[in-house]
């Protein structure tokens, strides 16, 4: 409850922030921030749109949601992306098989690369105390060259060299029926996958023993070692599950969203994954909302350019802001704590004086 | 003779508890003042109000006879009030001198003057006989010294007031005795000092007046020359204490641990427990004696799995459990009030319920099916923190951070007894508690021994040993000296033990 009202503070003082730089530059910041609505959600193909958009974020914020309640920093997610996506990839332009079978095996591919990319991380922190942050970064090289290598010796698309083939329309996650209800929008079932992942990691961190036991040990690896957990074990789990959700994150990406992969490029989203995940508190709801209006955020950015004069890195720009003020969150428990203390007290005094 | 420092009626309210209500409490100059109090009585928070951590919802504080709002840690400072915090605040790869002038740097144009701070600090260290190496690092400096490094630090920067939180809670009976000396040649310089303690023993020894505090509430102050430790116990607890210990004769029964010539290393890679041979048997306890930094931490944990043993072998009702994995040890019935308990004993950013289950969470009733039962596991913390006097803001609800260093460690106790272990590892059980818990704490233990079942106590505490044990094993350097029987031995002896002298082995 509280940790919701410092992000929203944090939110709002983005958008007043962000709006005193639309003034700044001599623009109207209220009709700036209509039309980054508008661009966002005026009909149902932007809602749509702004759904997908939002899904590899909502996988990667719970990704580094996930493992920093264990205690650990996972910033590979953009290379576990990589790693889910250019499997799912390779399955589907390899293989044949029908439509439902084809998207499972996509889809649990996506998990077990992004899974196993994490898990080279998660052994080295539990084996030889390597630190994650470093080796993960490593790792999000790994996967970029790999890309370099692999898609254009073995996935080359006809025409470019620096993209893989377009992957047949009913191997990816798009579906004509979601397509069609949000009129032609990119939308696809990677935002019900976002949506249950969500339910299961939230369900595991608060009711499970497992999540019991990740917590602790990220709270306190001495004392869950006094305990009797085994804090290796839970530190290797934890990277497991934490890559398979951003190699999840990867297969929304690069079939659903988009249905080739390109050379030369670290997806963004994961990194951004920090701040959806510090925007929404490390809580798996929080989550879900922070990534759907980082989604509004960059979908509505273009509309809103074309528009005025504002230029798109606005977008980014009020992101970066509501991350900084997220992340000195201190300052706004204390205002907080003044506030409700100042009510709390006004009463007694009178009766001190009375 | 002018007071330094006048509280009137403060007034600190924290959720769910009224820490200090209307507590007064004025200091002498050139006074060794006590502030007397069970385990969260209010004593810190008091004290933190003086310094300029809390804000009090009401009262008055003057300084030199002015009034003045001491709105944080500096205009403490600023004012001479200085504090030696229970856990201290130091560098750890820093040396002393670089320590002491954190904060406040002498330069030498734009470069740092760490010569002239050096110098000057060599020359307090002199005048006060604090010892203290300007140039050794932190890590390599034992505990009390560390501590003479944060008194340094308050007179380098010339504080008048000087606020100890629990001095010697960390400290062995040498380095107390060194403490009690610097506090009275602080005096001598005209310092003023206030103690916040709740050790009897050290207010008759080194406190002119004293201060008590119950439950947040002003008992009143006495001169420490006029009371008697009984008194003083009487006013800080509320009811009359037994000093003494009562208990039966020990009848022990059959062997639960086995120690058999195990060697163990320490973090520093060198051998800290040699060949250390010892049996516990069901219905005894049997107490460790020795100086802190013997090998006591290193036997404890091999018998718990914390660390890995070297040679040797340790049985729990005749199982070989020498490598096996700490769960498994638990299993088998051995429970661990470990001597650490912010370490250790706790996941301090979890509710306090939960951390009552920290070792059974996995266990019929908690869980079932791999899915957590919120419901018992609130029951069956209730039901400890009832059994065990645990008071906290709000209950099984608030987070273990929260509560005072006594109600913590209660907590823990309690959780390792409900357990009902055959092997009960107690280490410094009541270290950091008041008399009544420790009262309170000692007839526990002896409970759990009249059930039946073994404990193990290793406490720094010569008197807590000799009072609790039915046998004492003395250890220094990491080997066995010499095991007595409680009965037959007194401090002298095994005094003479803990430095490595031995007798004739006994028993």
């Amino acid at each position: 409850m509280r940790n919701t009202i410092v992000s929203i503070i944090a939110i709002l003082l983005g958008l007043i922030a962000g709006g005193l730089l639309m003034l700044a530059i001599g623009s109207n910041p209220i009709e700036g921030y209509n039309y980054l609505l508008q661009g966002a959600l005026i009909n149902i193909e932007r809602i749509g749109n702004t759904l997908a958009t939002a899904t590899p974020l909502i996988f990667t914020g719970l990704a580094v949601a996930f493992a920093f309640r264990t205690g650990l920093f996972n910033i590979g997610a953009a290379g576990q992306m990589l790693a889910g996506g250019l499997a799912a990839t390779a399955i589907a332009l390899t293989f044949e098989f029908s439509r439902p079978v084809m998207l499972i095996l996509m889809i649990l591919g996506g998990l077990l690369a992004g899974a196993l990319f994490a898990l080279i991380p998660g052994i080295l922190k539990a084996r030889f105390n390597v630190h994650e942050v470093v080796s993960t970064i490593m790792m999000n090289w790994i996967a970029y060259w790999s890309v370099y290598y692999i898609v254009p010796g073995y996935f080359k698309g006809p025409s470019l060299e620096t993209e893989s083939q377009k992957l047949p329309d009913e191997y990816t996650l798009r579906a004509p029926f979601l397509s069609d209800m949000f009129d032609g929008s990119y939308i696809n079932y990677g935002i019900f996958l976002g949506i249950i992942a969500v339910i299961i990691i939230a369900f595991i961190i608060d009711k499970t023993t497992l999540g019991f036991e990740l917590k602790a040990v990220g709270f306190n690896r001495h004392a869950a070692e006094y305990a009797g957990m085994r804090v290796n074990r839970n530190i290797i789990l934890s990277m497991l599950i934490s890559g398979a959700l951003a190699g999840l994150g990867g297969v929304a990406l690069y079939t659903g969203n988009a249905s080739s992969m390109q050379i030369g490029l670290l997806p963004s989203q994961g990194y951004d994954g920090i701040a959806v995940a510090l925007l929404g508190a490390n809580n798996p709801i929080g989550v879900f909302f922070a990534a759907i209006l980082f989604g509004i955020l960059y979908s509505g950015t273009g509309f809103m350019n074309a528009m005025t004069e504002i230029p798109p890195e606005l977008a980014n720009t009020i992101i970066a802001i509501i991350i900084y003020f997220a992340a000195t969150s201190v300052l706004i428990h204390r205002i907080i704590d003044k506030v409700k203390r100042s009510k709390a007290n006004r009463p007694e005094h009178k009766k001190g004086e009375a | 003779m002018s007071y330094v420092v006048e509280m009137f009626n403060i007034r600190k309210e924290f959720p769910g508890i009224v820490a200090n209500d209307n507590i007064s409490l004025s200091l002498k100059k050139g006074e060794i003042h006590a502030l007397l109090g069970e385990n969260g009585a209010g004593k810190s928070t008091l004290m933190g109000v003086l310094f300029g951590m809390y804000q009090p919802e009401r009262g008055i504080i003057k300084v030199r006879e002015k009034e003045v709002r001491i709105t944080n840690p500096n205009v403490a400072n600023q004012l001479g009030i200085g504090m030696v915090h229970q856990h201290f605040k130091l560098v750890e790869n820093f040396t002393v001198t670089e320590n002491i002038i954190l904060g406040s740097e002498p330069l030498k144009g734009l470069v740092l003057d760490i010569d002239k701070a050096a110098k000057r600090i060599e020359e307090l260290s002199k005048h006060y006989g604090l010892n203290v190496d300007p140039y050794a690092k932190i890590e390599d400096i034992s505990v009390g010294m560390q501590q003479r490094v944060e008194i340094m630090k308050m007179l380098y920067r010339e504080a008048e007031v000087l606020i100890f939180d629990e001095p010697t809670a960390v400290l062995t009976p040498a380095e107390i005795d060194e403490l009690m000396k610097i506090m009275r040649n602080l005096i001598k310089e005209g310092k003023s000092i206030i103690i916040i303690t709740h050790k009897l023993k050290e207010i008759k020894a080194v406190a002119d007046r004293c201060t008590v505090i119950r439950r947040g509430k002003s008992i009143g102050t006495v001169n420490v020359a006029e009371a008697s430790e009984e008194s003083l116990a009487e006013m800080m607890v509320g009811r009359h204490v037994n000093f003494k210990v009562d208990k039966k004769e020990s009848t022990p029964g059959d062997t639960v641990l086995k120690i058999d010539s195990v060697s163990a290393k320490n973090n520093r890679k060198v051998m800290a427990l040699k060949d250390f041979s010892l049996e516990v048997r069901r219905g005894e306890i049997v107490g460790i004696a020795g100086v802190d930094g013997n090998g006591q931490s290193e036997l404890v944990e091999a018998i718990t799995g914390l660390r890995k043993v070297e040679s040797g072998n340790i049985l729990i009702n005749g199982e070989d459990i020498t490598n096996a994995p700490i769960r498994h040890r638990i299993e088998k019935g051995i429970g661990h009030i470990p001597e650490d308990r912010h370490k250790r004993g706790l996941v301090l950013d979890y509710r306090l319920d939960s951390n009552m289950v920290l070792e059974v969470y996995n266990k019929r009733p908690f869980a079932k099916n791999g899915l957590l039962n919120f419901g018992e596991i609130r029951a069956y913390a209730e039901n400890i923190f009832k059994n065990f006097d645990v008071r906290s803001g709000e209950g099984g609800a608030s987070l273990a951070r929260t509560l005072s260093g006594g109600n913590q460690q209660k907590a823990i106790i309690g959780r390792e007894i409900e357990l009902d272990p055959d092997l009960l590892i107690a280490v410094q059980p009541t270290r950091g508690l008041d008399v009544g818990s420790i009262e309170y704490i000692h007839k526990r233990l002896i409970e759990h021994r009249d059930k039946g079942k073994a404990v193990l106590l290793v406490s720094l505490e010569l008197d807590e040993v000799l009072k609790l044990s039915d046998r004492i094993a003395i250890i220094n350097n990491g080997e066995l000296v010499g095991i007595v029987q409680a009965s037959e031995t007194n401090e002298n002896e095994v005094g003479l033990m803990m430095a490595g002298i031995s007798k004739e082995r006994s028993v």
